[in-house]
């Protein structure tokens, strides 16, 4: 099996769907013969033809409500925004438009389209290429939200975006783009939407995570087991909306200790509904406050971006809180 | 861009010396009248529906059904048409029921949308009739994609998407067009230039000197046309359509028309514009003015007028009746359609939602 990283694993999956599927086109800026600022959709250009992989005027309004009545017509596009960061010019179009198309329509006008978007901090990147903006998506009702750690998930995870029904949100951890590498199959696989991944086995305390976050983590448990005899369990989310409760509650009961740790601001994070939904179903199984490990509730800050990022020591920080309450 | 205002009639149903009346047989002209009359009917009886407190809100589109009845005519059945809130007329013209109009209007269970927008927001997947948003504006880039879809696949179908002269401002009526201009879709920009957006009016929206001229910049057709003649309005739609089918791109038409009534029922524009500008626009009615046309034309007469009058009115309230007594969908298809299947999340909310009526229930 070929060792990939994040960006290869987007490629590869891109490619594997626009093969098997002639309503699969790409769209966004420079995504055609340059092949993206991240190189995420290098040679597909050349492969598939100007008709399939084309670049957009530089306006992020106009590639998804363009790609919303392309998906009406019946097409499955794959736009691309460049940095997450950039999106807000077409919240409403995602937000009023897509997600609601399904609704309101009685479920007679569909709009199945893939919105990937390089997403999260630590490129030196400042405030415009490193946000976290999930938090406004997964209070979005019409949309799916994906946010893998690793380039297994990765392509597993977005030919089944690109095969399910809705409109969904795919987030990709920039910063992990070419740092995370793994074994990543030749041939086709999906991964269910909708289902976490217990990647660390652990009986003291439960680590919820998700995108980058998931190799900071499974550091900081490493070192926790090693230094202070912790065991930690660590789940990474990969689906955001719906998310797996399940799979949460399960390590829970087991565990009765959690941390949440996130990018985004901690603030209405994903954290904050994690952390009720947990409440509201495991409360007396509980020995600690559910604690969160989050980005501060500032701008992303350019100077300070590894004090702001959430690390081995905050998580280090919060699992000995946790412990020892 | 086409020099000046396209006209075929005077307002007096006359054809204007030098314009050639475009080539529509006798049976389509007066099912065009109908959907015309039909439109203005069922606008003024909702709007008393309305004032009746038997439906909840309520957008008409009165003096603007030439616009809109005439653009949607030129298309084919399987071209599409996304919709602003004021097209019933292009509805209608396409086949969509008057009870299901009605349904819609009253949210009931068997209304096509399930009850999940106020009125006037009906859609139709099989007549290509698009979903609508309330947001002013949000639809034209959809049309771009539709144009450009149609483009990509190799298909000969065209998209006409409708707004008003507010939704020129919106920065999408800008991608759309801009878009639209470099793919070279296959789209139709009709814009209804009514003068008002609720209470401002046109030369507040834009110092633009027309709204067509706004074309020219994206390098689309533009082309200014009287939007209170239907044949005006059909002939450069129809010729919008077929250069988009010969793969020359988009076209933006402005035409030019008026709100004769308020914005929506929830408006009162006595407040902000003056009467006489209203009776001034009267005079030039769209309806009146293609009546008079199809009566000098020997194809229409006034007896006739009259029993179709009768037979609009009869068939609006049967509809109506009917209508009005359905009941609303079950509530558990609130739930439904968020995605294409219901996730825990909403089914346990539906259950917190059924468990909490059981208990009022018995508490009752």
């Amino acid at each position: 099996m070929p060792t990939i990283n994040i960006i290869q694993a987007v490629n590869d999956a891109l490619r594997t769907e626009m093969k098997r599927d002639d309503r699969v086109v790409v769209m966004g800026e420079d995504v055609g013969k340059f092949g993206g600022v991240f190189r995420a959709t290098q040679g597909l250009f050349q492969e598939f033809g100007g008709d399939r992989v084309f670049d957009t005027p530089l306006a992020e309004a106009g590639i998804i409500g363009s790609a919303i009545g392309m998906a009406m017509y019946g097409m499955r596009p794959v736009p691309e925004i460049q940095f997450v960061d950039f999106i807000y010019p077409a919240f409403d179009q995602i937000v009023n438009e897509a997600a609601k198309m399904r609704y309101r329509s009685g479920g007679q006008f569909t709009c199945p389209m893939v919105i990937r978007a390089p997403s999260g901090g630590g490129i030196k990147g400042g405030h415009y290429h490193s946000q976290s903006p999930e938090a406004y998506f997964i209070h979005t009702a019409g949309l799916k939200v994906v946010m893998p750690s690793n380039p297994y998930d990765i392509k597993g995870l977005l030919i089944a975006s690109i095969r399910d029904d809705n409109p969904v949100i795919f987030l990709e951890p920039k910063r992990l783009y070419r740092a995370a590498r793994g074994e990543v199959p030749e041939e086709e696989y999906v991964i269910e939407l909708g289902k976490a991944k217990v990647v660390r086995e652990g009986e003291d305390i439960t680590i919820v995570t998700y995108g980058a976050m998931v190799q900071v983590a499974l550091e900081a448990a490493e070192a926790a087991a090693e230094e202070d005899q912790t065991s930690v369990e660590v789940i990474d989310m990969r689906t955001l909306l719906p998310f797996d409760i399940d799979t949460v509650i399960a390590s829970v009961k087991k565990t009765s200790r959690v941390v949440i740790v996130h990018e985004a601001p901690k603030t209405c994070g994903f954290g904050a509904e994690l952390s009720a939904s947990i409440g509201e179903r495991a409360l007396l199984h509980l020995q600690a406050p559910i604690l969160r490990v989050a980005g501060f509730d500032t701008p992303f800050p350019y100077t300070f971006e590894q004090d702001y990022l959430p690390d081995e020591t905050r998580i280090r920080k919060a699992l000995s809180d946790g412990m020892n309450f | 861009m086409s020099e000046g205002l396209v006209r075929i009639l005077d307002p007096d149903g006359k054809v204007l010396e030098g314009q050639k009346v475009p080539s529509v047989n006798r049976k389509d002209l007066l099912r065009l009248y109908r959907v015309m009359l039909l439109n203005r009917r069922i606008d003024e009886r909702m709007i008393t529906l309305q004032r009746q407190g038997r439906i909840g809100f309520y957008v008409g589109s009165m003096g603007e059904e030439a616009s809109i009845i005439g653009s949607a005519f030129a298309l084919k059945p399987k071209d599409w048409i996304i919709p602003c809130y004021r097209e019933l007329g292009a509805a209608l013209l396409r086949g969509f029921p008057l009870f299901d109009l009605c349904c819609q209007l009253f949210g009931n269970a068997q209304d096509h949308i399930k009850g999940r927008q106020m009125p006037n927001h009906y859609a139709s997947w099989k007549l290509r009739f698009g979903s609508i948003s309330s947001p002013v504006g949000n639809q034209i880039p959809h049309a771009t994609g539709i144009g450009l879809a149609a483009r990509l696949t190799g298909s000969k179908d065209v998209a006409l998407v409708f707004f008003g002269d507010g939704a020129t401002s919106e920065g999408d009526f800008h991608v759309a067009l801009n878009f639209a201009g470099v793919y070279k879709t296959s789209t139709i920009f009709l814009c209804r230039n009514n003068q008002w957006a609720i209470s401002v009016p046109r030369q507040l929206q834009t110092a633009s000197r027309s709204l067509a001229e706004k074309a020219a910049a994206y390098n689309i057709e533009g082309v200014e046309v009287d939007g209170n003649d239907i044949l005006a309005v059909y002939s450069v739609t129809r010729e919008a359509a077929d250069r988009a089918r010969r793969g020359e791109g988009a076209t933006l038409i402005e035409a030019v028309t008026y709100r004769q009534g308020a914005h929506s029922t929830s408006d009162d524009p006595r407040v902000y514009r003056d009467e006489k500008e209203v009776q001034e626009w009267i005079k030039k009615d769209p309806i009146s003015r293609f009546r008079s046309y199809l009566i000098k034309d020997g194809a229409w007469s006034e007896a006739k007028d009259a029993s179709l009058e009768e037979e609009i009115k009869n068939e609006i309230e049967v509809a109506l009746k009917k209508a009005e007594e359905i009941g609303p969908p079950s509530i558990d298809t609130m739930f439904e359609d968020v995605l294409d299947t219901v996730p825990w999340n909403l089914e346990e909310q539906r259950e917190e939602l059924r468990a909490s009526q059981e208990h009022e229930s018995v508490q009752q």
